[in-house]
């Protein structure tokens, strides 16, 4: 499909999304550039989670749009959202415990075995994952689990991968690990949309940001931009920097 | 690519462990009895008579415990694939009861397979029209699934009656399956075997399916996480029909087994033994067939004993077991991961 170059793969466009009587996205406006990694931020129940999973249509978007690599795929059932090339890594990874981790891979993987190539790229961003193959993911540690989640995501190329808070739980160690794994699949050019609380993780990895509060987008724009904006910072998110350091 | 998320903490290997003490509840309580009853030969034709019906219940509670575990459906209908089984044979007993009274193995056994396959095959057809019409509009809605099961359940049993009549009917076990093996002083009687290899081939060719095959790790994870199934791009419906209309089948499969061995067909025969199946998908943990698989057998051998040993008792007994498992393991013997 012919694209400009500054079409965004993926577009929301004023989605609304309620869950039972509650009404949790107010009419969203936002756009993932392709190739780049771009950090969803904001407080506690600003609707990053919601957002995601409406992308994913594990809910329904209640009116607007979502349209991904130029097409429309608000209405779509969520596997036909997958196959269309979009990969997801839950809050809560999700990972299927009574599995092992190959098997975790191998249903991940739908177009057959994995690449070998591929499988060595995944076990040099996450050794533990070749460590433990043929154990149940029911027995890895947090840290683990979190990269089998990443690494399902993986498997086989996607365009596009949202991937819900991955540090969140986290020892300080571990989420400096799940940091460099990020600046390395940036660096193999894939797109990402990741959520993350915490600002200097985010600053050190996102090419843009958007910032989230009460179901509506409250900013966008080049990370550079917000990290060199000290008091937009304290304006949007409350704090500085500085403060994480 | 380089190292980047070497992992910077040893963490220690953790191991792979399989849950035995579910497993040696079966041996234990075997030998257990066997001081109380005191009689070597009277314990290995209550125990065989136990594995037998063992079997049986687990043919016909393994695809309802999946059913559960996939969509969260409770199906109280799942008596009439049991029901509807055991009348298949009819179609194959009319024509061929000539096969039945030969004195001859192989056709004895054909003739088991004839009435098998006839099962199987009406069960899954009324499995896909049950799930179309009676399951599909009440997902996620537990008071109506019941009713509305329930309400398939009563117009299967009426439709039942309306063609083969509301009187019990006879089945005669084939020739060569009836009496026993006698060794020594020990009797074995030979459907009861038949029966527990068939539901030990069923087993096992369940195990296989849901480890080995793309498919069975689908319905595993399916089980676990259905959202996530298909947020990885698979659908769930699709998987859950072929379940369903899979577990229906072996329920027909279990009928069959059932009409056998009670060697009487009444339209209620489904219902009456769903009992036993929900107490035991209820032992075994909602969704794993391998906790199904030992808790048919766990109730079937306690019913056995217990109705040899304290007959007054016999009724309680499973609900008794029930309550211990659930004491010691609420979820089950073996709890099926969910979200
Ligand atoms: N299943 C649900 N039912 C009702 N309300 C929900 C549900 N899930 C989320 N919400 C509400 O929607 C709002 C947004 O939640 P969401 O999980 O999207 O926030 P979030 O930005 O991901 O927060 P966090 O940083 O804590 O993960 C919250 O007010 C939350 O209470
Ligand atoms: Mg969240």
């Amino acid at each position: 499909m012919a694209k400009g170059i500054d079409e965004p793969l993926l577009r929301l466009e004023g989605v609304h999304t309620h869950i039972g009587p509650y009404h949790i996205l107010h009419g969203v406006y936002c756009e993932v550039p392709n190739g780049e990694l771009t950090m969803l931020l904001g407080r506690n129940g600003a609707g990053k989670t919601t957002m995601l999973r409406t992308i994913m249509g594990l809910w329904r978007a209640s009116s607007g749009s979502i349209h991904f690599d130029g097409r429309d795929i608000t209405a779509l059932p969520s596997p036909d959202i997958a196959r269309s090339g979009i990969a997801y890594v839950p809050e809560a990874m999700a990972i299927f415990s009574d599995l092992t981790v190959r098997e975790n891979i191998v249903l991940a993987a739908r177009n057959g075995p994995v690449h070998s190539s591929r499988l060595d790229w995944m076990f040099g961003l996450f050794p533990a994952l070749k460590r433990f193959w043929n154990l149940p993911a029911g027995h890895l540690s947090g840290g683990q689990k979190q990269m089998l989640a990443i690494a399902r995501a993986i498997a086989e190329p996607r365009r596009l991968l949202l991937v819900d808070e991955p540090t969140k739980g986290l020892a300080p160690v571990m989420i400096h690990s799940m940091i460099e794994a990020f600046r390395a699949l940036k660096a193999a050019g894939e797109t990402i949309l990741l959520v993350e609380q915490n600002f200097h993780a985010a600053s050190q990895l996102g090419d843009n940001v958007i910032v989230m509060d009460d179901g509506l987008i409250v900013h966008s724009g080049a990370m550079s931009d917000l990290v060199a904006d000290k008091a937009l910072q304290q304006r949007l998110l409350g704090l500085s920097l500085d403060s994480h350091q | 690519m380089s190292n980047a998320a070497a992992e910077p903490i040893e963490t220690s290997l953790p191991r792979a462990r399989i849950d035995w003490i579910p497993l040696i509840l079966v041996p234990v309580l075997a030998i257990a009895t066997l001081p109380l009853v005191g009689n070597v030969s009277a314990w290995v034709t209550l125990t065989v008579a136990g594995l037998a019906m063992g079997m049986m219940i687990f043919l016909m509670a393994s695809g309802l415990t999946l059913v559960f575990g996939l969509m969260d459906i409770i199906n109280f209908g799942h008596g009439v694939f049991i029901s509807l089984g055991a009348y298949a044979t009819l179609l194959v007993l009319g024509p061929l009861a000539g096969w039945a009274s030969a004195d001859s193995i192989g056709l004895n056994l054909a003739l088991l397979v004839l009435c098998i396959a006839a099962a199987m095959g009406l069960t899954a057809v009324v499995g896909v029209v049950f799930e179309r019409v009676i399951v599909r509009p009440v997902y996620g809605n537990h008071l109506k699934q019941i009713l509305v099961t329930m309400g398939g359940l009563i117009v299967a049993e009426q439709a039942i009656h309306a063609i083969w009549g509301a009187s019990p009917i006879p089945v005669p076990v084939p020739e060569t399956l009836r009496g026993a093996f006698v060794i020594g002083d020990i009797v074995m009687e030979r459907y009861r075997v038949v029966a527990i290899g068939i539901g030990l081939l069923v087993f096992f060719a369940m195990q296989v399916l849901l480890n080995r095959t793309r498919i069975g790790l689908l319905i595993r994870a399916g089980v676990e996480n259905p959202e996530m199934v298909e947020a990885l791009g698979y659908r769930i419906r699709r998987l859950f029909v072929s379940v369903f209309v899979a577990g229906s089948a072996l329920a027909g499969l279990g009928g069959v087994m059932w009409a056998f061995y009670r060697q009487t067909l009444t339209a209620g025969m489904g219902m009456e033994v769903m009992v036993l199946v929900f107490i035991v998908i209820i032992i075994g943990g909602l969704g794993s067939v391998g906790g199904c698989f030992v808790g048919s057998v766990l109730v079937a051998l306690m019913a056995n004993y217990v109705g040899f040993l304290a007959p007054k008792l016999a009724l309680v007994s499973n609900i008794l077991v029930m309550a211990l498992v659930l004491i010691w393991r609420p979820q089950g013997l073996f709890p099926v991961a969910r979200r």
